[in-house]
């Protein structure tokens, strides 16, 4: 095995050990070689490309319908929304227009995802903790009632291939809206449990609070974004200032965070959980009824005029970024997916230094990484 | 034994087995997996632990997150080349009897990522490999029926005679040779021991 | 701020850069400059601390890989030919040398505008590929640098890390090139198609 680890830091009395890639906090096979002295830790070196399945290049092999489904596969709790950032790529890149039902479509189900992510990343930073799978439970067991509105929707759990160029692959039917206002329901109970267990827990507090604090100029410069940005008190949220879809009509606000710890973190996802629950209302309330997809917008054979577009999305993780360059023909010449799991991972190791190698653990389960994404 | 006798004494309260039937009724019903989620995969692998898909009931009470205590392998996601030695050698590890489960099309063939130049075509180019499971990703219901599956095998084992085990075998390898990085990709490409190629069998 | 006064600022304040605007085809509208890799940090510094531009998040950065072109062209010139002037048909090949670039997309965070891309070339794809590093000013560089050049072989000069990040360091190619050719395999499906 390449190793990183050096005799240099035997020689100063400090101790190299190597996290990963199989670690049952690691979420995911990510490594982290960890310099301590004593409990203290010196310096942290990522190292990730376990789960490089070299998603760029097999994209630009393909056509660019063939490529969504492995979209689907990049941040994989997460399929809706990175279906989401590559059909508003390629619709910059053709010029493709998107029917309104369509839109409050792709923001419902956008905010569902959103939903699910955020109770399982509560629920994984809690069992990193040692709470040992019961806040899990509770979030997998909303996780599931999410995953089957979108199976009966898109026919599948997790890899869902729902977004095509200029709208959505089928209609959802007055009872899918149905039963998603039901879940949207009791999704409010559910929070107000499970920020009864947590919020005020003296555990989670002691263990969150101070810890892996990420000051407002380094988040900035070092481009992270997401809820990890706003929790060190930068309102920057993609669905405010870029105001893609039809983010523009909903009424919600954008929580902030005072400290940058790991417990404003966890604060963002509880908060952003109520907000995407009045999303959810609104967009349900108002859904017009029209077509699905643009029935001007060609699929099979799409052929975009030589350019390039870069488009953005606020997915659960941060800002999910496709850049798309077009030579003429129906593949894609230059296919570039932007990871937020990856540029937040850059701070990883200024948040880490001087904390226990207990907080290491905790810091890691904050930023919320997803390693299909980090590696693609 | 006559199946009838047996049933008249389990009435009266007398139950009779083998001792084959014990070990393995052990044996299959308390197979510990490794905690080892690669990729996709291991999010329909955490979900058939939780509430809803309970895979407790079936006896994977605890996932061990150390090899040296773990029985089964669920290789859950796509295997790079950057990572299979570390699946050999955490597989070298683990105590025998030990058994795999190859989940999802990556782990058994590549899948729909086959043409990458980091992606291994399926971890049984390197370990034996005992449950298969199709699927991009699997359903937990299908992951819960492979693991049916293996508790299958393991009451098929005979403790004697040909047929034995590998972990009764003295001469059956346990180890496997780890792949070692190369400047192209991994060498060997494959364990022939464990991966036959058919045409290097009939090249001789 | 358009294209054109950004242009303008840049020749503006630091003299003696070469900064051009590239057009972009699709209805996407997103033109970008291009800018000289000797002046490439200062440029990065001023759009980063200019009071008007205040760019100071980088959100992406990615390398694209432009092959040699080879242009086959039927060409008719006269020629004399047994001492007989006569007018013949010549194939003349150009080849265009092939160059790497890399692509950086800046947002600016505080004024909430964006995007402003720009571009760097190599001179050629083969012996000089060497490009300055502008980690130093925006720190979101430094893992998409190092990916650049583990998956391109762009060398970024200034780097505090420059590694392999996603293969191997004994892995020797550049696989996002166009030119990579993987190794032979001897399994089943690569046999039976050899």
């Amino acid at each position: 095995m390449r190793q990183v680890l050096s005799s240099e830091a035997e020689q100063d009395g400090l101790v190299e050990i190597s996290m990963g890639p199989q670690h049952p906090s690691t979420h995911g096979v990510f490594r982290m070689d960890v310099r301590l002295d004593g409990e203290r830790v010196v310096r942290l070196k990522p190292v990730f490309g376990y789960l490089h399945r070299n998603h760029e290049k097999i994209a630009e092999a393909a056509s660019y319908l063939a490529a969504i489904p492995y979209t689907d596969r990049l941040d994989y709790l997460c399929s809706m929304t990175n279906n989401w950032g590559y059909a508003l790529a390629v619709e910059k890149l053709a010029g493709l227009n998107v029917p309104e039902r369509a839109e409050y479509i792709r923001v419902i189900v956008a905010e569902l995802t959103r939903l699910q992510n955020h109770a399982g990343m509560v629920g994984f930073l809690l069992q990193d903790m040692g709470a040992s799978g019961t806040p899990l439970m509770y979030a997998f067991r909303e996780r599931e009632k999410v995953l089957d509105l979108f199976e009966s929707l898109s026919g599948a759990r997790m890899m869902c291939n729902y977004m095509r160029f200029g709208g959505v692959r089928v209609d959802c039917s007055a009872e899918w809206l149905t039963q998603t206002a039901m879940l949207v329901e009791g999704f409010k109970g559910f929070l107000g449990e499970f920020e009864q267990l947590l919020t005020e827990n003296e555990i989670l507090m002691a263990r969150t609070q101070g810890v892996g604090v990420l000051p407002r100029e380094l988040a900035i410069n070092a481009g992270v974004t997401g809820p990890g940005l706003r929790a060190s008190g930068i309102n920057y949220d993609l669905r405010k200032v870029d105001a893609y879809g039809v983010y523009r009509r909903f009424d919600f606000r954008v929580p902030l965070g005072e400290h940058g710890d790991v417990y404003d973190r966890y604060m963002m996802r509880v908060l952003e959980m109520r907000e995407s629950v009045k999303i959810l209302e609104q967009a349900l309330r108002d859904i017009p009824s029209g077509p699905f997809i643009d029935p001007k917008a060609k699929l099979r054979g799409l052929r975009p005029k030589a350019g390039e577009a870069y488009a953005r999305i606020e997915s659960p993780k941060g800002e999910l970024g496709f850049y798309l360059i077009s030579d003429g023909s129906p593949n894609p010449y230059r296919y570039r997916v932007r990871p937020p799991s990856l540029i937040n991972l850059t701070v990883l190791e200024d948040m880490c230094l001087g904390q226990s190698i207990a907080d290491v653990v905790v810091i890691l389960g904050s930023i919320d990484i997803v390693m299909g994404e980090v590696d693609r | 034994m006559d199946q009838d006798l047996k049933i008249e004494l389990s009435k009266n309260g007398i139950f009779t087995t083998t001792f084959e039937e014990l070990y393995n009724w052990g044996r299959k019903n308390s197979v510990w997996p490794l905690t080892f989620g690669l990729a996709c995969c291991a999010i329909e692998m955490i979900a058939t632990t939780m509430a809803r898909y309970d895979l407790a009931r079936f006896g994977a009470e605890v996932f061990r997150p150390s090899p040296r205590q773990a029985d089964l392998m669920i290789v859950s996601g796509t295997v790079t080349k950057k990572m299979a030695p570390q699946v050999v050698r955490l597989y070298n590890q683990m105590p025998e009897p030990k058994y795999v489960i190859a989940m999802g099309a990556c782990a058994i063939s590549g899948g729909p990522f086959r043409d990458g130049y980091n992606v291994l075509k399926g971890i049984d180019r390197y370990i034996p490999v005992d449950v298969h499971i199709p699927g991009c990703p699997p359903r937990p219901e299908a992951l819960i029926h492979a693991f049916m599956t293996l508790q299958e095998k393991i009451s098929g084992q005979r403790l004697t005679g040909e047929s034995k085990p590998r972990h009764l075998e003295k001469d059956l390898p346990s180890e496997f040779a780890v792949p070692e990085f190369g400047e192209h990709g991994l060498e060997p490409q494959q364990n022939n021991e464990v991966f036959p190629n058919p045409f290097k069998v009939l090249q001789g | 701020m358009t294209l054109e006064e950004i242009k303008g600022r840049l020749e503006t304040h630091i003299p003696g850069c070469q900064v051009s605007i590239v057009i972009n085809g699709s209805p996407s509208a997103q033109h970008s400059l291009l800018i000289d890799r000797q002046h490439a940090p200062e440029i990065a510094r001023f759009l980063r601390q200019d009071s008007e531009l205040q760019l100071d998040f980088c959100s992406n950065v990615t390398a694209v890989d432009w092959p040699d072109h080879e242009k086959t062209e039927k060409i008719k010139t006269k020629k004399i030919v047994d001492g007989v002037e006569k007018e013949v048909e010549e194939t003349r090949k150009t080849i265009t040398p092939g160059y790497l670039e890399a692509v950086y997309h800046l947002f600016s965070v505080c004024k909430k505008e964006g995007p402003l891309i720009v571009r760097i070339h190599t001179p050629n794809r083969a012996e000089d590929v060497t490009l300055p590093s502008l980690t130093p000013v925006w720190r979101s560089a430094e893992f998409q640098e190092r990916e650049a050049f583990d998956l391109f072989g762009i060398v970024f000069e200034g780097h505090p890390d420059l590694r392999r990040i996603l293969m191997w360091e004994g892995f020797t190619d550049h696989p996002m090139r166009k030119d990579y050719v993987p190794p032979p395999e001897d399994d089943l499906e690569s046999l039976a198609v050899r």
